[in-house]
């Protein structure tokens, strides 16, 4: 019984997404959005199993002193730091997105610029990446850098002060090849997603009941 | 003589010559395929709806429960629309009117109704995709039947899921831990639960060899399954003593936060071997380049097109799309899982051919049309329409 009733209830819930999406009129039409519903229901009350998670394993670093335990000991700070700015702001303001309030300095002069730096450090990893892909050492590695290289050109206004020929390659490789070939692993994506989903559906699929 | 004099005039001083006129063949009827909750509201424009803003402002729409009024504002179509979607209480009778506005003047229609929003029972705009997926469905568990029935099928090598037990030896041998990270995926995305399959796989590899595994999660949901296969995993080959629930953990819900972690933990735990397995955005980049700093073999699997070139740039291996979500089939080798790759390879071969019949009846169409022939591309755009539209 401990496998069978978690398979009746994927089997069930499966098939009712499956017929509601095909079904508008109520209670049926409204019944998947009403299952994301309580999915972000749940999803809020794991978010208490994440908090715990992190505490734990990040005290317990500082408590042995393991390797980077510093990291741990910010993380902690950082956490604390901003989860009494919230109840702060929550306290005494309107609302946790009020212009001025302490959440929102955490927020615009500690999470924004982090997140910038972290996304800006792309540009960098893009050229490393890109370097190691570009070599010419193959065949396949050649052609893959003239394509690269005529798309980058067509793609910026220098191209077209070249050669004309330039744009006009770069927008057909974009077109024709690439997008055929993108649509063939969506093809292979969507049907893959419905086999895997018929799959769990039958309780073919049981790595999820661990 | 005196006539064109006014006119002059009239046009002299910026005056319109003719009179606003209201919008012709107004109705309004229940919106098709929908839960019973809206009325469209359909009109011929207004001769002076000549796609300038200046000269014509749009359509002011007006609803009331009786014919006689009074009449209330709904809602507000600019020039040029001919529809508007009005939201309403099911199955009661409603009564409109339609406005046409223009900076001097505004007329409108007389009433129409009533009309009452009903439900429906079948959304036959998605006919289509009920036919596809019934027949997609019908091929796979036919195949799945076959299988049961012993069939003997065959699934070529992936070598991304070979690699797996590679990875796992380097690792132990150089005495590094392994990392594996599902990214931004969400349980409830079909790759996150393919990304289990290969977790657990990997899981299983490091309790037999006696090496760490390190989880680091961006959803709570995911981590908590991660745990449960992990610790389900080290079972298997009798080591349950070496599961530490606090190497699979959670970092943080944010993308760049995550990115940052991982690669913090990268950096100071120098794994041996990291997989990312699951659903990526911006943060695959910062994370497989990190990885590839620190010399470790990574194994990437992911159905986001878009992040699939950085994986195969920086990656050992890369698991592309359909093959992440076969993973599980070829892991287990499992008669029946095999059957629906089967199933799942012939829909994709009737699919390439269906491509190729419809691209040579297209384009015959086409040519026959300029030829003065035109009934072949005439059922050429119908099945392109129903494909479309349903």
């Amino acid at each position: 019984m401990k496998k069978e009733i978690p398979l009746a209830i994927t089997f069930i819930t499966g098939l009712i997404i499956i017929v509601t999406f095909f079904i508008p009129h109520q209670p049926l039409g409204t019944m998947q959005q009403r299952l994301l519903i309580w999915y972000s229901i749940v999803l809020g009350f794991t978010m208490l199993l994440g908090m715990d998670s992190l505490l734990r394993s990040n005290l317990q670093r500082i408590a042995r002193r393991s390797p980077g335990w510093p990291f741990a000991l910010v993380l902690i700070i950082g956490f604390l730091g901003t989860l009494a700015a919230g109840i702060y702001t929550w306290a005494t303001s309107e609302s946790l997105l009020s212009l001025g309030s302490s959440f929102m300095y955490v927020y615009t002069y500690f999470i924004i610029p982090l997140q910038a730096t972290m996304f800006s450090l792309l540009a960098f990893f893009i050229a490393s990446a890109a370097y190691r892909a570009f070599r010419a050492r193959t065949l396949e590695a050649t052609l893959l850098l003239i394509t690269a290289a005529v798309v980058m050109l067509g793609r910026v206004p220098i191209g077209a002060e070249i050669s004309q020929w330039l744009p006009d390659s770069a927008s057909w490789i974009m077109e024709v090849p690439q997008m055929a070939a993108k649509r063939g692993i969506f093809i292979g994506v969507a049907l893959g997603t419905i086999a895997m989903s018929l799959r769990v559906i039958l309780g073919l699929e049981r790595t999820y009941l661990t | 003589m005196r006539v064109f004099l006014t006119a002059l005039l009239l046009g002299a001083l910026g005056l319109p010559l003719l009179a606003l006129e209201p919008p012709s063949g107004l109705q309004a009827a229940d919106t098709p395929n929908d839960e019973g909750n809206s009325l469209t509201i359909s009109w011929d424009k207004s001769p002076q709806d000549q796609g300038d803003a200046d000269r014509f402002k749009g359509y002011q729409i007006l609803r009331s429960e009786s014919q006689e009024g009074p009449f209330a504002e709904v809602g507000f179509a600019i020039g040029g629309k001919t529809e508007f979607r009005d939201n309403v209480e099911p199955l009661k009778p409603y009564y409109y009117r339609v406005v046409a506005i223009s900076p001097e003047d505004s007329a409108g229609t007389a009433a129409v109704g009533p009309a009452l929003a009903t439900a429906q029972w079948f959304d036959s705009s998605r006919a289509n995709v009920l036919i596809l997926t019934v027949l997609i469905c019908f091929l796979i568990i036919w195949y799945i039947e076959r299988a049961k029935r012993g069939e003997e099928l065959f699934i070529r090598k992936i070598q991304g899921l070979d690699a797996v037990d590679e990875a796992v030896g380097r690792s132990t041998e150089l005495g590094k831990p392994i990392m594996f990270s599902f990214g931004l995926g969400e349980i409830k995305d079909i790759v996150t639960v393919a990304a289990l399959a290969i977790l657990r796989q990997v899981a299983v590899r490091c309790a037999q060899h006696g090496t760490e595994l390190l989880v680091p999660n961006w959803d709570p949901l995911v981590m908590a399954a991660a745990q449960e296969t992990v610790q389900q995993a080290y079972s298997e080959p009798g080591r349950p003593d070496l599961y530490k629930e606090g190497n699979v953990s959670f970092l943080t819900s944010d993308q760049f936060g995550y990115a940052a972690g991982v690669d913090g933990m990268m950096l100071r735990q120098k794994p041996g071997a990291v997989f990312f397995m699951g659903y990526f955005y911006a943060e695959a980049l910062l994370m497989s380049e990190t990885g590839h700093s620190i010399g470790a073999i990574q194994i990437a699997g992911t159905t986001a097109i878009t992040q699939l070139p950085f994986f195969i740039a920086s990656c050992d291996y890369t698991l592309i799309g359909e093959e992440m979500l076969a993973a599980s089939c070829y892991l287990k080798k499992d008669p029946q899982m095999l059957g629906s790759l089967k199933g799942e390879d012939f829909v994709k071969a009737f699919l390439i051919v269906g491509f190729a019949l419809a691209a040579l009846w297209g384009t015959t169409g086409h040519l026959l049309f300029k030829a003065g022939h035109p009934w072949m591309q005439g059922v050429f755009q119908a099945v392109k329409n129903w494909f479309v539209t349903g």
